[in-house]
């Protein structure tokens, strides 16, 4: 369709936040009835793409955006969500948001119900109409219908399987009649293959009838099964823009990733075969969004291991599993002793440490100074920073040695801050990472998990985090392992690197591998694997 | 997500069935039990027992009700009806010192209160939107506080002379009223116990019927206050036509889950607040009709007890703090009132004492009260644990 | 910079509590212009924060271990109140086998002991061994239940408070005391709602080496004790538990993340705030001279609370000087309403400004910005 005037034209958008470039020159159309798929890494900037497109009000608080998106020719500029709904985009959010205790055609209709007029209107407004629970029914029926699926519109929604909850998703962005573009953030992800299946049929029924899709999804075989065009994006700009004919899944993998760095991998010692010092057989971990179904690997002394993947597979569940913070179970053995899951003080006692992803929910006492920051967990599991008074009857806390402690911190660190009695949450993001890696020195760990350690923090930062990682892994013989998003960072550090894909390790390469071998194991290709993995569900 | 299916799940056997009613019915089937056991040892005859609980339930049912609508919106029973009545409180003591009687005098007595609980239920609305996830404290406390401003106006503006003067002038700060049978002798202040003579059961008495019963213990004469009940019934058709309206179904997303009835556009806070003064008003209008059957009116303590006395009756109904519906109040009304009544007497036969079933009713009003919140927060707490477990990607 | 660092010292310190602290100076200052004595003045604001300075520490505990506000506080009143009643019957008690020289062993020690000059000093202790492991015992019950309905502990704990009162209110007609200065004269069985402390444990802490000095008293002992307490507490905050606690308070997941059982600490908290709740109501009633029974304790609470908040502690933040400031700047507004306002007005007001003031602090902390974090 050449000649038509495209729906939507995103022309040279790009994005800043505070510095950092996320979006730049974005540069891509969509046709009435055209289906986009839009794929990359995690943090190649999709989400603020469509934060932008859908008018998120944090795009705005953060400085807006460069570029002109042309709805219909016409340039617009959402200030808000229902700016961007007034001019026909519906957005299909990745959870949900259904309220439970209404039915499916309350839900569908939710602040869009028909009402019938009577005389209290006149004095107490619009609000105080009836509604028209037939006429209701109706739409919803219709909403429903045109996504070729049939669902009980009396259903209350949390008596739904998810399957199901989708489908009401994307119905409630029908019924707006004036529904144009409708984008979906990972839409089959919660459902069985079955029943993405039947989704991907009713998208196209939908684009049959003139509705643009953007479509995000991981699952790369959908998107080429869907879309009339793939649009890869790889740190903020177009890499590629293809039709799904001719084109393999395995090259849109490594469109995705495809980046050539120094990896360690070349330039590290040869190690040696040493012991083990963390056997991992079988484990499951019940984190939410990040479960582990089935995970087994083991760790060398003295290795730097990574555990890669994408987001909400499950690569930070291993950590936060062994280390008790959620039910877990299987085996794991530290330096070849059974250790007993479910109990942090247990996993702390056996030399453990953690530097958690969520670093202001768990890493960190936000409003205590930093020097009980770094001492609090070497205190209370080893009685560090403890004078025993009266025989050890009373465990005193001895504030000097926690600031004396802090100091030297704040030192080797560069923590920026004004003295070890600043409150944690006075610091940039940076030095709070820097402030939960120092907690976990203090307790001199053998094996260090630290999880995300750069999500967040400046260029600068960065590299003395990873800098410092290694340091002490030189220096103390630690055995370190690190979970994060970005692979070009474990690639850099890591001896090995564990790639993690629906609740399951898809494989273990060493870190000088081609990057594109990661990417084919993060994208979890194999169809077989896909359908025994979520056919659980339910 | 497969208990919750399971429950609503249609199948049951009828033993299930019977189990479920009586799970989700524990609360007022122990309390139906306690008055059946207490009745007997009361002595009290079913004629009184019956004349009392239609005064009572015509007395207290409205200022009940007042309370569905701020549950039906996610905030919780509303601690801060009290609010209301003091603003009827202050309606009354007007139009008694007017002398308007009657039914013109109820009317009266709304229509004054209506603005001063209006904004009293404004403030408590706005309020509570800057306190949102401990909403029952706020309005608790600020029940408290609004009673000290209630107080201070009452016992130092009302009256002949003011004690206070504007400003920089020598005009008295005073809301006149000039009924000596209502102000302290010392010229300001109004007397802790008022004589509602003008409007005592004026609305009871509107429409009067009498039934005569036998039960075979001799003849005795029921009287139903028909007009009173007229009322009640207007408000109950009142908040079933009001959830079928698109405000109605506002306040039924705003309490499910605020976040998403914004993203849909839903005026959040503006929604909360309107819930809050809707409530507000009608407990204003309730405490009219409550006092109008009392007959008296004592000043600073009777809004004291109001809010406890009707958050204990929708609770013993079976409602709970997300959950509340009509046969609720009805029910918790007549069961409450009935332990109120056989108690003391219960307590001096059964140990000789009538101030331990005293004792023992106000137990059972802060307990019921203690015991529901404990049940609901529980509840939230493991339904929080199995959203979070609904997030995961197993079943 | 200067002008920075005042506004900072401003947000800090809350406008409400700048306000009232200026008050409560005017109000002194005002003594002379109406008539009032200026040291009887201090004298009885002093003897109020004495009174009641224990029952505002004990919130404390609670409130650092992020267990909010202690409305449950009438649950350590009544254990204090159990143990003064039963300490006055153990008097009474021993008196009479005194009296008839009937006693044995261990209780003729003690009835001879109770006729020297230590009674009360003996009979107080006593008290306070009954009370605190009742307070213990409740407070851990209590515990149980805040830890199943975190993050809405407030309201029940008010309801807790409230129905243990209303509980107790039964018992004290059942109990099986005896002592006549206890019970209803007239054939009545149950206690007195008041019953007098003198001849048992009147003043025992407030006389101690206190000062006289014209119409001027100072509670000498109350307040060594009340320091002691303080003391204490502060103690206990600087060793390894009650560091955890606090920790437990400024972010639960992180202390669980450090192995600590959040559960146990905030049981440790909830039982110490109990028990120093029962500590506090003894020391009240011994300056008081009267102790209340039946629903004396139900609205004790929230005089403490608003003490507590008046002294700049938030919903789950508070220290000792949060607990010393707050108490003094309350009840010096509670002494001195009554006489500056009532003389410059001939009006009672005091009760009303109580209310105002009291619940107006309570209401100014829960709906500020900084919310608890879960």
């Amino acid at each position: 369709m050449p000649d038509m005037e495209p729906l939507l034209r995103v022309e040279a958008v790009g994005k800043e936040f505070f510095g950092n470039r996320v979006l730049e020159e974005v540069n891509f159309s969509l046709a009435p009835g055209e289906v986009l798929g839009l794929v990359g890494e995690n943090g190649a900037g999709k989400s603020t793409l469509m934060n932008i497109l859908f008018g998120m009000p944090v795009i705005q608080q953060t400085g807006g955006y460069e570029g002109k998106i042309l709805v219909g020719g016409k340039e617009a500029r959402f200030q808000s969500p229902f700016d961007a709904i007034d001019a026909g985009i519906g957005m299909v959010h990745q959870e949900f948001s259904l309220l439970p205790g209404f039915t499916v055609t309350e839900n569908i209709l939710l602040n869009r119900e028909s009402t019938r007029y009577n005389f209290l209107v006149e004095v107490f407004g619009e609000r105080i109409s009836t509604l028209d629970r037939r006429a209701m029914r109706k739409r919803a029926d219709d909403a429903i219908s045109m996504l070729g699926f049939s669902i009980d519109p009396d259903t209350v929604a949390s008596e739904m399987p998810v399957g199901h909850k989708q489908f009401t998703e994307i119905a409630r962005e029908i019924d707006r009649k004036n529904t144009k573009i409708l984008i979906l953030d990972e839409p089959t992800a919660v459902l069985t293959e079955s029943e993405a299946e039947i989704l991907i049929q009713s998208l196209r029924n939908l684009a049959g009838r003139g509705i643009s899709l953007i479509f995000i999804s991981h699952r790369l075989q959908e998107v080429m099964d869907l879309c009339d065009k793939i649009v890869v994006l790889r740190d903020g700009r177009v890499v590629k823009e293809a039709k799904p004919a001719g084109t393999t899944v395995f090259q849109v993998a490594s469109w995705m990733v495809g980046r050539n760095v120094e990896t360690r991998g070349e330039s590290r010692r040869q190690r040696a075969e040493t012991e083990a010092a963390l056997e991992v057989e079988r484990l499951w971990v019940d984190m939410p969004g990040e479960t582990v179904r089935n995970v087994s690997f083991s760790v060398q002394k003295g290795e730097i291991f990574g555990i890669g993947g994408l987001a909400g597979q499950g690569k930070l569940g291993i950590a936060n599993g062994i280390m008790g913070l959620y039910q877990a179970g299987g085996n794991v053995s530290v330096t070849g002793a059974k250790l007993a899951l479910n109990a942090p003080d247990v996993s702390l006692s056996r030399n453990m440490a953690f530097v958690s992803e969520d670093r202001r929910g768990v890493g960190l006492l936000l409003d205590e100074p930093i020097d009980w920051n770094i001492a609090f967990t070497a205190m209370q599991v080893q009685d560090k920073f403890v004078k025993k008074l009266l025989g050890g009857l009373i465990k005193w806390r001895d504030d000097a040695a926690m600031r004396d402690t802090a100091l030297d911190y704040i030192e080797r660190l560069e923590i920026r801050c004004t003295g070890p009695k600043q409150r944690a949450v006075e610091l940039s993001g940076g030095n709070q990472q820097k402030v939960c890696l120092a907690k976990a020195f203090v307790v001199a760990p053998e094996i260090l998990f630290v999880s995300e350690p750069t999500r967040g923090i400046d260029v600068g930062a960065k590299k003395l985090v990873l800098d410092t990682i290694q340091r002490v892994n030189e220096e103390f013989g630690t055995t370190i392992i690190i979970t994060s998003s970005e692979l070009e960072e474990l690639r850099s550090v890591c001896d090995r690197i564990a790639i993690v894909d629906n609740g399951r390790i898809s494989g273990i390469r060493p870190a000088g591998c081609p990057a594109e071998e990661f990417g084919v194991l993060m994208m979890g290709e194999s169809p077989v694997a896909v359908s025994d993995t979520v056919g659980g569900n339910e | 997500m497969d208990s919750a299916k399971a429950q609503a799940g249609p199948k049951f056997t009828a033993s299930e069935n019977v189990k479920h009613f009586f799970v989700s019915n524990a609360v007022p089937i122990i309390f139906l039990g306690l008055s059946a056991a207490a009745i007997p040892l009361s002595g009290f005859s079913a004629g009184y027992l019956v004349q009392e609980m239609l005064t009572r339930l015509a007395r207290n049912s409205f200022l009940v009700l007042s309370l569905l609508i701020p549950i039906m919106a996610g905030m919780g029973l509303n601690f801060g009806m009290v609010l209301g009545a003091m603003a009827g409180q202050i309606g009354l003591i007007l139009v008694t010192d007017w002398s308007v009687v009657g039914i013109p005098g109820m009317i009266l007595a709304a229509i004054i209160s209506m603005p001063i609980a209006a904004l009293l239920g404004l403030i408590c609305g706005k309020l509570l939107n800057m306190a949102k996830g401990r909403e029952m404290v706020t309005s608790y406390i600020l029940g408290f506080f609004i009673n000290g401003v209630y107080q201070f106006v009452v016992l130092y503006l009302f009256g002949v002379n003011g004690i206070l003067s504007l400003p920089f002038t020598d005009k008295p700060l005073r809301i006149p009223i000039t009924n000596p049978q209502l102000v302290l002798s010392r010229g300001y202040g109004i007397r802790n116990a008022i004589n509602l003579t003008g409007i005592r059961r004026v609305l009871d008495n509107a429409l009067p019927a009498s039934l005569r019963f036998d039960f075979g213990s001799g003849p005795f004469t029921i009287n139903i206050p028909i007009g009173t009940f007229i009322l009640i019934g207007l408000f109950c058709f009142f908040i079933i036509w009001f959830r079928r309206t698109k405000l109605g179904q506002d306040m039924r997303a705003v309490g499910q889950d605020m976040a998403i009835a914004d993203s849909a556009g839903i005026a959040v806070e503006r929604t909360r607040v309107l819930a809050i003064v809707i409530s507000t008003v009608l407990a204003a209008f309730g405490q009219i009709i409550f006092l109008q059957n009392i007959g008296t009116m004592n000043t600073y303590n009777s809004h004291e007890q109001t809010g406890m006395f009707s958050i204990a009756a929708l609770l013993i109904g079976g409602a709970t703090v997300s959950k509340a519906s009509i046969a609720n109040v009805f029910i918790g009304v007549t069961l409450f009132h009935l332990m109120f009544v056989v108690s003391p007497m219960a307590g001096k036969e059964l140990i000789g004492q009538a101030q331990l079933g005293e004792y023992f009713r106000v137990f059972v009003s802060y307990g019921i009260i203690a015991v529901s919140l404990v049940l609901h927060a529980w509840k939230r707490m493991q339904e929080r644990e199995r959203a979070r477990r609904g997030l995961r990607g197993e079943g | 910079m200067m002008d920075g660092r005042f506004k900072k010292f401003i947000e800090n310190f809350g406008w409400p509590r700048i306000i009232i602290a200026a008050f409560l100076m005017c109000l002194f200052a005002a003594t002379p212009l109406v008539g009032v004595r200026l040291d009887t003045s201090i004298s009885d604001t002093l003897v109020r924060v004495g009174m009641n300075g224990v029952l505002v520490l004990a919130m404390v505990p609670m409130v650092q271990s992020g267990c909010g506000l202690n409305f449950g506080l009438p649950l350590g009143i009544i254990s204090g109140l159990l143990g003064a009643t039963t300490s006055i019957q153990i008097a009474t008690s021993a008196d009479a086998a005194a009296k008839s020289g009937a006693a044995q062993g261990l209780w003729a020690a003690l009835s001879s002991a109770l006729q020297t000059g230590s009674r009360s000093a003996l009979l107080f202790a006593v008290a306070i061994v009954i009370a605190v492991p009742c307070a213990a015992i409740a407070g851990f019950v209590y515990a149980q239940i805040l830890n199943r309905v975190k993050g809405e502990e407030m309201m029940i704990a008010t309801y807790v408070g409230f129905s243990s009162v209303a509980v107790m209110c039964m018992a004290w007609l059942l109990l099986p005391f005896s002592s006549a200065v206890m019970v209803w004269g007239y054939g009545g069985s149950g206690l007195r709602t008041t019953i007098s402390t003198n001849g048992f444990w009147w003043h025992v802490l407030s006389d101690f080496q206190s000062i006289t000095i014209g119409k001027f008293y100072f509670p000498t002992g109350m307040f060594l004790f009340f320091m002691f307490m303080v003391f204490l507490l502060w103690a206990f905050f600087r060793t390894k538990t009650g560091t955890a606690i606090t920790a437990v308070g400024s972010n639960p997941e992180f202390a669980r993340a450090s192995g600590i059982d959040v559960d146990r600490m905030r049981t440790i908290s909830v039982m110490l705030s109990t028990i120093l709740g029962a500590i506090g109501i003894l020391v009240y009633e011994q300056s008081f001279g009267f102790i209340q029974l039946y629903m004396g304790p139900l609205y004790m609470a929230f005089p403490a609370v608003a003490a507590i908040l008046l002294g700049g502690a938030s919903v789950n933040k508070a220290t000792m000087v949060n607990v010393v400031v707050g108490t003094f700047l309350f009840q010096g507004i509670l002494t001195m309403t009554p006489s500056v306002i009532n003389n410059l007005l001939k009006s009672d007001m005091s009760e009303v400004i109580r209310i105002i003031v009291s619940n107006g602090m309570i209401l100014y902390a829960l709906t500020r910005k900084t919310q608890v974090k879960r």
